[in-house]
């Protein structure tokens, strides 16, 4: 990735977050310009096929993607940045003398589009001669002309700029008068406008938007300051996910509110604010063993960390041993079947088709149709995450549909799809989880994460944390973070709540690959517990 | 087209900066061509090359602004994109922060560019591709590798006479080596402005002896030790901790720079002229550095000098914008583009030579802040650790999880060896007193 690429905000909690920008950047009403005649796409995808199969290629597929997106950034009473940018393009993957060969370019003319399919096979060409097994793909059946879109209530790009700014002034106005000193908070809309066409026969045509409106708060006491950030989560849905409805609130006595599929962004930062105020005073924790009830909006996290990524296959093959490392779940270990991953109450499963969800599309960036499938069954591994070229390496015949690519302009690989942990069946509140525990800590939001190369070793901590004595929460308490190994760490699962509890969070920016290309997942779960769990004081004199 | 003259870029922006309409308007143009190859299980898995010309303006009103970008060059593009920039500056609410654009500037002259790195082909990245992955072969073990070099242009024009021109190129590899059994892994990056100091099988050689030094790694418990990290590995802590450096945030108390002072206490509200490190402790940012050279303006086209962050462990300095500085009243400071720590003359060799008990660490992975106020990080060893006695490596060790803050361990320093060109900064190898780690990884 190129440094321009990028715009970097210094904000609270993100450290300096840089943020993928690559594209054009429009005025919003071209935003809303009618996208290309899907006829023309496939005129221009037939193109691109039949140029490299004339050149040799046994396979190939073309990406016409348009994608767009806005940035709406605010500090305090001050709008920094409005953005909108698009780009365009056409990616031609192909395969020729038995490997991969890709190329791209923003350049649409029939005559372009051509020469980009020749060089993606004469790339595949020269790469040949390093290559020393061909690639296999799994058969995926040809569907014809189809399209798919997110069901969205609103969609985000047609709402007035006003109005975004209007919001974020809002929530930052409701944390700097319930306590909070500063606050960074941010709009970030997504749309992917994608065309596939492949020499299996597929011509698929998807309108995928997602949404992300996080904040970062602070204040400063006597002796320091304090951070929390928003408790709110990246989705795959229109704005309607910013109405904040009643009905999605999940209350836990002494601890505060969790969002389930709407997300009340000012009544969030306002809490924010009195909370700030209480980790200034609030007690440090003391070291050592503890039950800890996590709930959805930090536990997600942990399964991306401890799950999503020790799963995919190609970490598990080597691929991307240079970069995000291998992994601990090797396929010997899948192949006994009896690998104990989890306490037998521990179900995770993979998918891309959950509404609401940011993994959610109807097929992958290589034509398969989407679906979900068991990753952890009774707390035993049964599967990872595969593409059409790795699944018969783990003798399977069928994709799982987990190909993705950023951009038109970059290849696509695989990526993690949704992985979530099923919900007790018995539909028990969170407070009920809470209530059979003796010393524990309860955790919400997502703080401070780190994770081995091979996915063995974690330390997590959070935005809040509540001590339980007794099964009540008690105080707000500070400076907690667990340390654990992944295996242990879920087989102590010992309780989880149930599907009224089950909330999606997820990851808008998951970077994966050299060179690196980000993703957005979600993790769905209930608020779930663990026993008896190392927890570490994190706060130092220096 | 993608690399422009200066000449050939002053022409365009100052057609550009014609078409505008605005109080105040600023041009950034940058061009870039590279390439890149991958490779993993000892065989190449991708490779691309990639091409890119942006332009970006941003229009101001008052002090309303609206930036628009574009890769079309034809003079209705041109217009069109000053015109759609002045469409949002007009919809943007006032910026009470907007300070003017500079006026002309002089700048030193930077050696960022080398023509070996442009020359680069497919070919060649092919070739040093291969020269890593064969001897992995013949030693039974496995690569997996990325090689990138990029060649561009910045130039920057504005309605206030300011022109700023500059071209860099950049190469860099690192590769992964595994035994077989995966039991043993070596690692080792290279990053330089000349190609042709890249030797892709020198550099491996080192990753494929840690690979096979580090199988069967012994269990040493947790706790404080006397650790030697390599340049790779002290780059994230130091570099965490210098984009910390912020008069800002310092001045609004949340920052490790901030100074606590108790209620209707006065005083400076940072630590500028305060020592906070060991006095061997030296950072600096010079744009005309022989090994590291960087551009010499920022990214809104101000000079940059060579200029102290650290000196004597005192904190010398802290980046700031035109804004702060105005109502700070201080001098506008810029981020530079790149560090130089100080360091002494001995080699890591040496540095290991003259340990009695300590570990060395090839790198850190995974490393994520725990505490902005005391800058405590979090993270792990990876790819190369091993246990120092008497002079000697003795044995390679599990990998650990370290909790630390920069703050420590640049005030626990024993030594400081040649500094080395590492993400585009120099740091030296630093042999550290009392580093903490707090539990053990079963990761190889």
């Amino acid at each position: 990735m190129q440094r321009r690429d990028f715009i970097k905000l210094g904000g609270v909690g993100m450290g300096a977050l840089t943020l993928p920008l690559s594209g054009v950047a429009v005025s919003a009403e071209q935003l809303l310009d009618k996208p290309m005649d899907v006829a023309y796409k496939k005129k221009l995808a037939d193109i691109a096929l039949n140029a490299a199969k004339a050149k040799g290629a046994t396979y190939a597929d073309a990406r016409i993607g348009r994608y767009l997106n806005q940035f709406v950034t605010t500090q305090e009473r001050v709008v920094d940045n409005i953005v909108n940018t698009e780009s365009a393009g056409i990616g031609i993957r192909v395969i020729a003398n038995g490997t991969w060969g890709f190329a791209s370019t923003s350049n649409m003319t029939p005559d372009s589009i051509a020469k980009t399919a020749e060089q993606a096979v004469a790339v595949a060409m020269a790469n040949s001669k390093f290559q020393t097994a061909p690639v296999k793909l799994a058969p995926v059946k040809g569907v014809g002309d189809v399209s798919w879109q997110t069901p969205i209530k609103k969609n985000a790009f047609e709402v007035p700029i006003k109005d975004k700014v209007d919001l974020l002034l809002s929530v930052n106005d409701a944390a700097l008068t319930n306590g909070a000193n500063y606050i960074r908070s941010i709009l970030f809309l997504v749309n992917e406008q994608k065309y596939f066409a492949s020499t299996d026969g597929s011509y698929i045509d998807q309108d995928v938007h997602r949404l992300w409106a996080p904040f970062f708060a602070t204040a400063v006491g006597k002796n320091g300051f304090k951070q929390r950030a928003a408790l709110g989560n990246p989705v795959g849905m229109g704005f309607e996910y910013l109405d904040g409805r009643e009905e999605d609130k999940i209350k836990i006595a002494g601890a505060g509110i969790g969002y389930k599929n709407s997300y009340d962004m000012v009544e969030d930062a306002a809490a924010a604010g009195k909370q700030l105020q209480a980790k200034l005073k609030a007690r440090s924790v003391e070291p050592g063993k503890y039950d800890l009830v996590l709930d959805p909006a930090h536990l997600m996290l942990t399964i991306h960390e401890s799950v999503g990524h020790p799963l995919e296959l190609d970490r598990v093959l080597g691929y991307e041993a240079n970069y995000a490392g291998t992994s601990f779940a090797t396929l010997d270990k899948w192949r006994s079947g009896k690998f104990q991953y989890g306490s037998e109450m521990v179900n995770l499963f993979a998918d891309k088709t959950q509404e609401g969800s940011l993994g959610n599309v109807a097929y992958d960036d290589e034509g398969v149709k989407t679906k979900d499938w068991d990753l952890v069954k009774d707390g035993i591994l049964v599967n990872y995450q595969a593409t059409r070229d790795q699944v018969h390496m783990i003798d399977q015949k069928e994709s799982h549909g987990c190909c993705y690519s950023q951009s038109w302009r970059d290849v696509q690989f695989q990526r993690m799809p949704n992985v979530s942990l099923k919900p007790n069946e018995k539909d028990i509140s969170a407070e009920d989880v809470i209530k059979d525990v003796e010393n524990g800590i309860y955790i919400a939001g997502r703080g401070s994460y780190s994770i081995d190369q091979q996915r063995y070793n974690f330390q997590f901590g959070g935005q809040l944390f509540f001590e339980i004595k007794d099964g009540k929460i008690t105080e707000q308490i500070e400076d907690v973070a667990y340390q654990s190994n992944t295996q242990q760490f879920w087989n102590s699962c010992a309780q989880l709540a149930g599907k009224s509890d089950y909330r999606l969070g997820g990851s808008f920016f998951d970077g994966k690959g050299q060179p690196s290309q980000v993703s957005a997942v979600s993790h769905g779960c209930p608020t779930t517990r663990f026993n008896n769990i190392n927890v570490i004081n994190t706060a130092r004199n220096v | 087209m993608t690399i422009l003259t200066e000449q050939k870029a002053k022409q365009l922006l100052t057609k550009v900066i014609g078409f505008s309409k605005a109080d105040e308007v600023e041009c950034n143009l940058d061009g870039q061509v590279g390439g890149n190859i991958r490779y993993a299980r000892n065989t190449v898995s991708t490779a691309g090359e990639q091409s890119d010309l942006v332009l970006a303006v941003q229009s101001t009103f008052g002090k309303r602004t609206g930036v628009a970008t574009i890769n079309e060059f034809d003079d209705a593009s041109l217009q069109k994109v000053v015109e759609r920039s002045e469409e949002l500056a007009k919809l943007a609410p006032e910026n009470p922060e907007y300070m003017p654009l500079f006026g002309e500037q002089k700048y030193l002259k930077s050696n960022t560019f080398f023509d070996t790195t442009a020359n680069v082909t497919p070919a060649d990245r092919a070739q040093a591709a291969d020269d890593s992955i064969q001897p992995s072969i013949k030693n039974k073990l496995t690569a997996s590798g990325f090689l990138e070099e990029t060649v561009g242009f910045s130039a920057i024009m504005n309605n206030k006479g300011l022109f700023a021109y500059n071209q860099a190129s950049n190469v860099d590899f690192s590769v992964t080596i595994r035994t077989n059994d995966g039991k043993g892994s070596g690692w080792v990056t290279r990053d330089y402005s000349d190609y042709k100091l890249l030797d892709t099988q020198q550099a491996s050689a080192i990753a494929m002896q840690k690979a096979m030094d580090s199988v069967e790694a012994k269990e040493l418990e947790p706790g404080k030790y006397t650790v030697i990290l390599e340049p790779a590995a002290s780059v994230g802590l130091l570099g965490n901790m210098m984009n910390a450096f912020d008069q800002r945030s310092a001045d609004e108390g949340r920052s490790f720079l901030s100074n606590k002072l108790k209620e209707g206490e006065k005083g400076p509200k940072n630590k500028l002229g305060q020592k906070m490190f060991d006095e061997r402790v030296n950072v600096y940012s010079d744009p005309q550095h022989d090994i590291a050279p960087s551009a010499p303006f920022a990214g809104n086209g101000h000079a940059l000098q060579r200029m102290d962050w650290i000196k004597d462990g005192v904190i010398a300095n802290m980046p700031n914008t035109p804004f702060w500085a105005k109502k700070s009243d201080n001098d506008y400071v810029p981020e530079p583009n790149a560090y130089v720590m100080e360091g002494g003359d001995e080699s890591l060799e040496d540095m290991i030579k003259n340990t009695r008990r300590g570990i060395l660490v090839t790198r850190l992975w995974y490393i994520r802040s725990l505490d902005p106020q005391t800058l405590l990080y979090t993270g792990l060893t990876r790819d190369g650790t091993f246990y120092i006695e008497n002079g000697k490596i003795k044995y390679p060790i599990k990998n650990f999880r370290f909790n630390e803050s920069p703050i420590v361990m640049l005030n626990n320093i024993e030594a400081l060896g040649k500094p080395q060109r590492i993400n585009g900064s120099m740091v030296p190898p630093m042999k550290i007193r009392d580093f903490t780690f707090s539990s053990l990884s079963d990761a190889v």
